[in-house]
């Protein structure tokens, strides 16, 4: 019967995510699987002989308050941290939920297909919990994002995985106790050395991997306490992560191996100093209105230095003017615009513009030949036709949006420095380009009166 | 069967239903989707709840209670964060109905 109801709860998971794969259904998904984990709970502690209800009662409390706390305050800019951080947590937990196995397994004996079980819980859980936190600190700043090398790294992170496996191995066969806590120290550490030297720029990827990694860590505690909708709900997660992890990379046109291995951005500041030295057309706010006013198809693409400035809002409020002038105006997001996957979409949706009006790079990209005018805020790698164009580049063969196909490319940014890759953009030095160096917010705001004074 | 075949077959069998459900949520709704699955993965509060409340060692019931409030964490601030995000995704005809 148990097993009946929490069946119920994984269909509700699955139902959940299926629903929130379109914007109409998704808000009604995300309560199905809530409530799916709500009866979960109560099943558990109906079922379950539990003996001490303070310590539980205790870890609810914390929990739900801590966790209403942070949703309810973050900064949807801050979404990424916040992912990171929960990701963490779901890993820890599950490391946490073995180990205790471990503990109790004293009196009684770990029977001999749970120790693989055990350890990899221990595992993957400990490498989420750390990595997690080192990718929420280079997220918020507090860990430099610069990719962190030293020489014999990849050694060292041989010699831990090595370690890890030998410990592993002596822990299974001789069931001491202290493998297993060697196991979880070492787990612990190579989640930090394994992001450390990963590039702030490249964390959307990180994080969707480190999802996936929560998922498997929630699986692999279903097999050690053989429990169904923890296996479940687990692989979905991972394949949730998985999906998402490889649209990134495909994104940026780089495998996972050179992602996590490669400390891309490092080679960066070198190239820079390549910088071209063309002359630029620049433009006034008033330049920028009667391009914009007298348009009949306008593309924004926003890049993360939108967000940045807070200037989403104005962004809105200028497209706003231009429907009214009889324009249609449409958003082109690349998929690595912000920090995370979907995360431009989520900022631009808290700036009130309707989903309709966001496009993905598929569906932009052919409408840039019929695009009036194109306005660029804050994104640079993602329209450099470099990418297209020069072989040499460290970013060719990354899907770019095509931005320089469309009539007029209004470019607004603070000044010529390239962007995390360091590279310099043939874009801004284009018949077609015109420059507006400002400050995103401030140039929207500008071109936002003069529009109206035209 | 043993109890670990089972659980593999259920698992791989998840899996493939994860990657049909999933591999065609637009871009759009990414975020939510990953802060959503996020919560979903905090099912392990389920071996939380069962290992803090039947540890009988100290050490075993103070792990417990971490692994209880940090999957609570996960599961409560998972759930209403997505909750609020995918309040804000809005329809041109929403948009407008609220105007009004």
């Amino acid at each position: 019967m148990t097993a009946i109801l929490y069946l119920a709860s994984a269909v509700a998971f699955i139902v959940g995510l299926k629903r929130l794969g379109a914007p109409r259904t998704a808000r009604s998904g995300n309560r199905i699987a809530a409530l799916g984990m709500l009866a979960a709970i109560m099943i558990t502690l109906v079922t379950e002989d539990i003996l001490n209800w303070e310590v539980v009662a205790a870890g609810l409390v914390v929990g739900a308050v801590v966790g209403a706390w942070a949703a309810v305050r973050v900064q949807m800019t801050a979404m990424p941290q916040m992912v990171a951080i929960f990701n963490g947590l779901g890993g820890v937990a599950s490391a946490l939920v073995a180990a205790t196995e471990v503990l109790e397994s004293e009196m009684t004996g770990i029977p001999a297909e749970t120790v693989v079980t055990i350890l990899a819980s221990i595992l993957i859980g400990s490498i989420t919990f750390t990595g997690s936190f080192v990718a929420f600190g280079k997220l918020q700043g507090i860990v430099t994002g610069h990719p962190l090398t030293y020489p014999g790294q990849q050694v060292v992170n041989a010699l831990i995985v090595i370690g890890l496996i030998g410990f592993a191995i002596w822990a299974g066969v001789s069931g001491d106790e202290t493998g297993y806590w060697v196991v979880a120290g070492l787990s612990l550490l190579l989640g930090i050395l394994a992001v450390i030297p990963i590039g702030g720029a490249d964390m959307p990827v990180v994080i969707s991997l480190l999802n996936s990694f929560s998922g498997l860590a929630a699986a692999a505690a279903g097999f050690v306490i053989e429990s169904n909708p923890l296996i479940i709900g687990g692989a979905l997660v991972g394949a949730a992560g998985l999906i998402l992890t490889v649209q990134m990379t495909e994104a940026m046109n780089r495998s996972l191996a050179n992602v996590l291995f490669a400390g891309f951005g490092t080679e960066g500041a070198t190239s820079a100093a390549t910088m071209s030295d063309k002359p630029v057309r620049r433009a006034t706010p008033e330049d920028a209105a009667i391009s914009l006013g007298y348009a009949d198809s306008v593309m924004i693409v926003p890049g993360y230095g939108l967000a940045v400035a807070q200037a989403q809002h104005a962004a809105r409020e200028l497209a706003d003017l231009m429907e009214e002038r009889g324009a249609t105006v449409h958003y082109a997001i690349h998929p690595v615009a912000g920090r995370m996957p979907g995360h431009m979409n989520v900022l631009l949706a808290e700036a009130d513009v309707p989903y309709e009006q966001l496009l993905d790079l598929e569906q932009a990209d052919p409408q840039f030949p019929q695009t009036d005018v194109v306005l660029i805020l804050g994104a640079n790698d993602v329209v450099n036709p470099s990418a297209r164009d020069d072989p040499g580049s460290p970013i060719y063969g990354m899907p770019i949006l095509n931005v320089d196909r469309a009539g007029t490319v209004i470019v607004v940014k603070r000044s010529l420095s390239p962007g995390f890759a360091g590279i310099d953009n043939p874009l801004f030095y284009e018949e077609n380009t015109l420059m507006f160096f400002a400050d995103a917010k401030e140039a929207l705001e500008q071109t936002v009166s003069a529009l109206r004074s035209l | 069967m043993s109890t670990l075949v089972v659980g593999i077959t259920v698992f791989v069998l998840a899996a493939f239903v994860g990657f049909e459900v999933i591999s065609k949520v637009p871009p759009t709704l990414h975020t939510p989707l990953m802060s959503g699955a996020n919560a979903i993965s905090g099912i392990t509060i389920i071996g939380a709840l069962a290992a803090a409340g039947i540890g009988a060692a100290p050490l075993a019931q103070v792990l417990g209670f971490f692994a209880v409030a940090t999957a609570t964490v996960n599961v409560v601030g998972g759930f209403l964060v997505t909750d609020r995000m995918l309040e804000m995704f809005k329809s041109r005809g929403d948009r407008e109905r609220q105007a009004r």
